[in-house]
């Protein structure tokens, strides 16, 4: 196992050079650059803006460049946000990003699960139907429709919740963010989860275990359960990796400073840095989430090795 | 299960509420102004500015020589008083005896050499470095043709500070009122390098001083006990918040949590009016937005032909139903509102739209074109839905004359790269915002030379009248003159097609006094107060 982990790691690193190196001269090839404006800037002083962050230089040599610096764990200056490195903005955006996500997706998975394991048991009955219509409308209802009304809804009329800002991270500031985040999983765990249980209900081990006599609670805990996460499991990997690294969406709306919208305005700017930086952190999370679902497999599902 | 967590749910939701009843309650000590920001600042350092966001950032942070108080009228700042040599060229300012960094040590006219010159120095990269092009060797510093040490400022002792100009120049104090001519700490610069501008290093010498910076998130400013007017500030506490989405910001305002926004979503305009009455602001600024029109080349190049398409856009139209009266219908380059100054109007607008309709129709049908064999013009724009909105306007407005319009959107970059590069194209959406409050800000963009001539407008007699008023500079009146002159020749060229002028279009709470309404939408946080 150890060695498996070790060559999946190993096998990461010309993924994330092919990535980087698509990136790199992907957003290059788009018209216009960091420093066109509606109010035009003269050839020469242009120029020495372009000297200052070195995109003078031959395009071969600016990747070198480049390379040489992340290799070094130095993603440089952001073009558009020059008070700050790329490194001081992920330090500042990445851990409330994650935050946020990691919120979410626990309450998706806890809350999406439940649900879908109770629509599982009353198949065809008012419970299903509930959680069903529940789940439909929940994936299907976008999330810029369902942060502005959180904030009508909670903010404005109830004055429950803040309708935006971090506050330092304050409990009400959260609120918003995550149920917005995590009520489409909810909905996506819930379905996913409906579906493999009932599939797992019916196999012969379920069959062979009722005769047996176990109790139900043991039955479906004990052995449906483990079979039918396996989805969920693999569901889970991508969809962490997505709802950690923030959600321009959600981040905008609710004026949250993660990293999610730099992965848009960065790209929108021209910030060629700050882009780099955004792919390459992105990467990084799809890589090693989807590394951990494969190691969730072994534990989950005997059948699975990796020698 | 379920009903576990839904019992969680609801303990989490109660002490959320608990939660924020002590977060919501402000210290009753401290006077604090939450302000709106429509976006993030590029930069603190004033050399590095490139957007209006950081300016009302700036204005507070530091002091120039000269600033504008909450009329945008231009008052003594760092400097207490100045002196004009009789041939408009040298400029002496005194500076007062008591200004100081937050720092303690004392603003001196070395301070304003080191930060003239660093403005000019190639390697600072400073976007705004054309503002010093007026002053001697300005230009030639920036574009690596002198040393910055040869631009012609001097500290001829600690408190005077010279500038000697290449002409004469009558907006250039308005000129310093713009945040890009205010001074950095050199000392702390030396010593800290590139994080000089980080919270809790920051050196300046305005009416407030930088305490946190988190980007997208807030800036708070608080009061510089050691700034010369202290005593006069009445806020302790000065937060901008950069709230990008339009509608949470005013959500944001209408739940207390702001007590000003400088921007609206102007789709929603008429319920804003409805709901907010008075608190809600709009006037005139200092904006115009245009199309360039590619004048040096076919058919484009007729002035009958350009005239008629300006004269057939209803403009009422634009202002009213597309823009909800958030701009006001523009006839010429300059917007109004400049003192001294008369703006040239295009020749048909006091006429009825239906009369212009009927004569650019003549026009057209006697150069060929009609609905049955149309003329093919495609409108280039930046990616917004107003901008949009406006394009499609005037399709339908252009339609009966017997003009096609096709339309490209772009995102902003890819826009203003196509234009910068002189790009194809026939017509293509522009705006300016005045730096400085004077025509020149406006015409400039339309001579021959300038990188933001995206119409390629050439014309020797608009080229000499502005000369002519560059000479007039020693003589205010007449050199305004003549830019109203060269104005009327731009504009019977149609070198471009003004379509709005923009308004600013504040929320401000009826608790903050001291937000005055001026064209240049200037609003110092030192003269403002909160009940």
């Amino acid at each position: 196992m150890l060695m498996y982990v070790l060559r999946r790691l190993l096998t990461a690193i010309p993924t994330l050079f092919i990535v980087v190196t698509l990136a790199f001269f992907l957003i290059r090839i788009a018209p216009g650059g960091p420093f066109n404006q509606e109010r035009g800037l003269s050839p020469e002083i242009k120029a020495n803006l372009e000297a200052q962050f070195g995109l003078d230089d031959p395009l071969w040599l600016q990747y070198g460049n480049y390379l040489n610096n992340l290799a070094h764990g130095n993603f440089g200056p952001s073009y558009n946000l020059p008070d700050f490195t790329v490194t001081e903005l992920f330090a500042a955006g990445l851990p409330i990003s994650v935050q946020l996500g990691a919120m979410a997706l626990t309450l998706a998975l806890l809350l999406g699960g439940t649900l879908g394991i109770v629509a599982a048991l009353h198949q065809n009955r008012w419970e299903d139907y509930a959680v069903i219509a529940t789940a439909t409308a929940g994936s299907t209802i976008p999330t810029f429709v369902i942060a502005p009304i959180i904030q009508l809804v909670f903010g404005l009329t109830w004055n429950l919740l803040p309708i935006g800002g971090w506050n330092d991270g304050a409990w009400p500031n959260k609120v918003g963010p995550v149920l917005t985040l995590a009520l489409p999983q909810i909905a996506i765990v819930a379905r996913l989860m409906r579906g493999s249980m009932i599939e797992a209900l019916r196999g012969h081990h379920i069959r062979t275990a009722r005769a047996l006599g176990l109790s139900d609670w043991s039955v479906i805990v004990k052995h449906a359960l483990r079979g039918a996460l396996l989805p969920i499991v693999s569901y889970a990997g991508p969809a962490a990796a997505a709802l950690l690294t923030g959600s321009v969406i959600v981040e905008t709306i609710f004026a949250i400073p993660g990293i999610g919208r730099y992965f848009v305005d960065a790209a929108l700017n021209r910030d060629y840095t700050l882009v780099m930086g955004t792919v390459v952190v992105i990467a990084i999370f799809t890589i090693v989430f989807n590394l951990i679902v494969d190691i969730l497999y072994a534990v989950v599902d005997p059948r699975v090795r990796y020698d | 299960m379920a009903f576990k967590s839904l019992l969680r749910a609801t303990v989490f939701a109660s002490s959320l509420i608990m939660a924020g009843g002590v977060f919501v309650s402000p210290a009753l000590s401290e006077t604090v102004f939450n302000r709106g920001n429509s976006a993030d600042p590029e930069s603190l350092d004033p050399h590095k500015t490139s957007t209006v966001y950081e300016a009302h950032i700036l204005r507070d942070l530091y002091e120039g020589l000269v600033m504008q108080d909450q009329n945008a009228e231009l008052i003594p700042g760092a400097a207490e008083s100045w002196t004009i040599s009789d041939d408009g060229l040298v400029y002496t300012f005194k500076l007062r005896a008591d200004a100081v960094w937050s720092d303690g040590s004392p603003v001196t006219a070395d301070d304003f050499v080191y930060a003239f010159r660093r403005l000019e120095d190639p390697a600072t990269g400073a976007e705004y470095a054309s503002m010093l092009y007026v002053v001697k060797n300005g230009e030639e510093v920036n574009t690596g043709k002198a040393k910055p040490e040869e631009l012609a400022v001097k500290a001829v002792d600690p408190t005077t500070f010279e500038v000697t100009l290449n002409a004469p120049t009558p907006y250039f104090l308005e000129m310093l009122t713009h945040q890009s001519t205010f001074p950095v700490n050199k000392a702390s610069i030396d010593k800290l390098g590139a994080d000089w501008i980080k919270p809790g290093n920051l050196v300046s010498n305005g009416a407030f001083t930088l305490a946190e910076f988190v980007p997208n998130d807030h800036i708070k400013l608080v009061k510089n006990p050691k700034f010369h007017d202290a005593a006069n500030v009445k806020l302790d506490v000065v937060n901008y918040f950069p709230t990008e989405d339009r509608s949470t910001a005013i959500k944001r305002f209408e739940a207390g949590e702001l007590d000003s926004n400088d921007d609206i979503p102007t789709e929603q305009l008429a319920d804003l009016k409805a709901k907010f009455g008075d608190q809600l602001r709009i006037g005139p600024y200092l904006g115009t937005y245009y199309y360039a029109i590619k004048t040096d080349k076919a058919p484009w190049d007729n002035v009958e032909l350009r005239n008629a398409v300006s004269m057939a856009i209803d403009r009422d139209f634009l202002a009213e139903k597309v823009w909800q009266n958030s701009m006001l219908p523009g006839y010429s380059m300059v917007p109004p509102g400049i003192e001294g100054y008369e703006p040239a109007m295009a020749t048909f607008a006091e006429e009825s739209q239906i009369d212009r309709e009927d004569k650019a129709k003549a026009v057209l049908e006697k150069l060929g074109y009609t609905p049955e064999k149309p003329l093919k013009m495609e409108i280039r724009y930046n990616t917004s839905e107003n901008h949009k909105n406006t394009a499609v306007a005037i399709q339908e407005q252009l339609k009966p004359l017997g003009i096609e319009v096709t339309m490209v959107n772009t995102d902003t970059k890819t826009h203003y790269g196509h234009l910068e590069q002189k790009g194809d194209f026939d017509v293509a959406r522009a705006g300016w915002i005045a730096d400085y409050k004077d025509p020149e800000s406006f015409l400039g963009i339309s001579r021959k030379a300038s990188g933001n001539n995206y119409s390629n407008y050439n014309s020797p007699k608009f080229e000499e009248l502005m000369d002519k008023a560059a000479a007039d500079g020693g003589k205010p009146e007449l050199r305004l003159k003549d830019m109203s002159e060269a104005e009327r020749v731009l504009i019977d060229d149609v070198g471009q097609i003004p379509l709005l002028y923009y308004s600013y279009k504040n929320l401000v709470s009826p608790k903050i006094a001291g937000f005055d309404e001026n064209v240049m939408d200037v609003h110092p946080s030192r003269f403002i107060s909160k009940q």
